[in-house]
């Protein structure tokens, strides 16, 4: 690749300004170049390279393709991986101090976990006409319990003012929360039932006489309808950092410059004769703060960028699936999206052919459209 | 201003689709050689309705029409979906967690 081209693919932070932010990878914008799509040529180039890969979290590179596809993908991961949530709370008892309505929406949020393949097994609930509700089943329905009553610590000290000590469930958590299982779910969820994913999360508080008892109707969905059917806590995405040093920065100038960014970024080797240098270390702990463009010493010596085709994902995840199943279901929910508009477009297709025969036949009746055409004059 | 050949150019009205798959399908279909112009809008952020234009270069009205553009923008995407998968389970398989002493976000 010629010298210029290097450059192309970095987007310029300034002090005031960021330039070179649209890609230019398409026919026609760079005389003599093949820019047109090539699969193979995205096989070859196209890089993955993972950093962290924990149940709850992930980060990886995708390398050497275009911001319209990592954000359409982080898209997807946020608003379009279906999950399960609570989504009808039915109250037979709440004399606790939170309102029914706080309180449903509070148990709402909760992320749950369960066994994965019977949750993705699960079917999608679908309202009835005029979305009147339908009868639930134990394809589409997971039903959920919580109900407990809080009294008085018998063997509580008179003196005692901790309410651990005077009271007795007082405090409601989402471990509470018990799985009902009905039908098939029996067999499917045996090994690992559903139940929220952090038990410690504190749903409400009570005090001696106060008691909850309500059923959950859980269903599968997606975050465009609601944010609790998102499968992640963040999906982002940023790009990879590029500091590129112009003129070698020696002495005490190298520790002035290394001091301008995060730890591990610059690192300040011994150069043979003794003296100090600065180097680029570690370009990712960045942030890209531009505090050395501030620092007159450092004008012109230093340029800021951004490498335009190296996404650096973070996937966190609730707690339902691992993250980076949650990137393989956006990847297959977009592919998911094309196959079913091609199937639209095809519909389409035939249809228009369709009218188009009928608009022709009209124009050119024979004998027995004739005969309509008489009526309606 | 030259009047355009009917044939050359269409917009596509997608209902139910936004900016996820709007952008990415701009994309790929600006890949294409034949593609003249393509852009996607959405008109109104109350309605769930996607426009996509394709305008094909004149030489290629003969064989190219707009929806042909489109349908192989749809493969290509559905191409690259199936790279991507193998990629990253391959990276993810040969991937080894390192000790947790380099925690970078």
């Amino acid at each position: 690749m010629p010298a210029a081209s290097n450059r192309r693919n970095i987007v310029g932070v300034k002090a005031e300004t960021v330039t070179n932010v649209s890609s230019t990878d398409f026919p026609g914008h760079w005389p003599g170049e093949d820019h047109s799509w090539n699969i193979k040529h995205f096989r070859r180039t196209f890089r993955v390279k993972f950093f962290r890969n924990t149940p709850l979290f992930s980060q990886f590179d995708l390398i050497h393709t275009d911001a319209a596809i990592a954000n359409t993908l982080r898209r997807i991961m946020i608003a379009e991986v279906p999950t399960l949530a609570i989504e009808s709370v039915y109250v037979s008892n709440n004399t606790s101090i939170i309102q029914d309505e706080v309180l449903a929406h509070r148990l709402g949020l909760i992320p749950l976990c369960g066994d994965k393949d019977a949750l993705k097994g699960l079917s999608w609930y679908l309202r009835g006409e005029d979305s009147a509700p339908r009868e639930p089943t134990d394809e589409d329905t997971v039903v959920l319990y919580l109900k407990k009553a809080c009294e008085r610590n018998p063997d509580a000290k008179k003196t005692d003012t901790d309410p651990d000590k005077l009271y007795i469930n007082h405090n409601v958590y989402a471990s509470d929360i018990l799985f009902e299982p009905a039908g098939r779910q029996i067999k499917s969820f045996a090994h690992d039932p559903v139940r929220a994913a952090n038990p410690d999360i504190l749903i409400a508080k009570l005090r001696p006489g106060q008691e909850i008892d309500l059923t959950m109707h859980c269903i599968k969905g997606i975050g465009q309808d609601h944010a609790k059917f998102s499968p992640v806590a963040t999906a982002s995405y940023r790009l990879l950092p590029d500091i590129k040093i112009k003129k070698p920065i020696r002495g005490k100038a190298a520790e002035r410059f290394a001091a301008c960014f995060p730890k591990g970024v610059i690192a300040i080797r011994e150069r043979k004769d003794g003296e100090k240098e600065a180097v680029v270390d570690n370009v990712r702990n960045d942030t890209v703060s531009r505090e050395v463009l501030r620092h007159d010493e450092f004008k012109g010596i230093v340029e800021l960028g951004r490498v335009r085709d190296h996404f650096i994902f973070s996937v966190e995840s609730t707690g339902q699936f691992d993250a980076d199943e949650i990137f393989l279901s956006a990847v297959g929910t977009l592919k998911a999206k094309t196959i079913n508009l091609k199937r639209d477009i095809y519909k389409m297709l035939r249809k228009q052919a369709l009218d188009a025969r009928r608009a022709r036949e009209a124009e050119n009746p024979d004998a027995d459209e004739e005969g309509d055409a008489m009526d309606t004059q | 201003m030259t009047v355009r050949h009917p044939g050359g150019s269409a917009s596509f009205e997608i209902l139910g689709e936004d900016h996820t798959l709007g952008n990415a399908l701009r994309y790929i279909i600006m890949k294409n050689p034949e593609v003249e112009f393509c852009g996607y809008s959405i008109p109104h952020p109350s309605e769930e309705k996607m426009n996509i234009r394709i305008q094909i270069y004149p030489e290629y009205w003969e064989h190219t029409k707009p929806y042909d553009a489109l349908m192989k923008g749809l493969d290509d995407l559905a191409d690259l979906c199936d790279h991507i998968t193998h990629a990253f389970k391959e990276a993810r398989d040969n991937f080894v967690e390192p000790g947790d002493n380099s925690e970078q976000r």
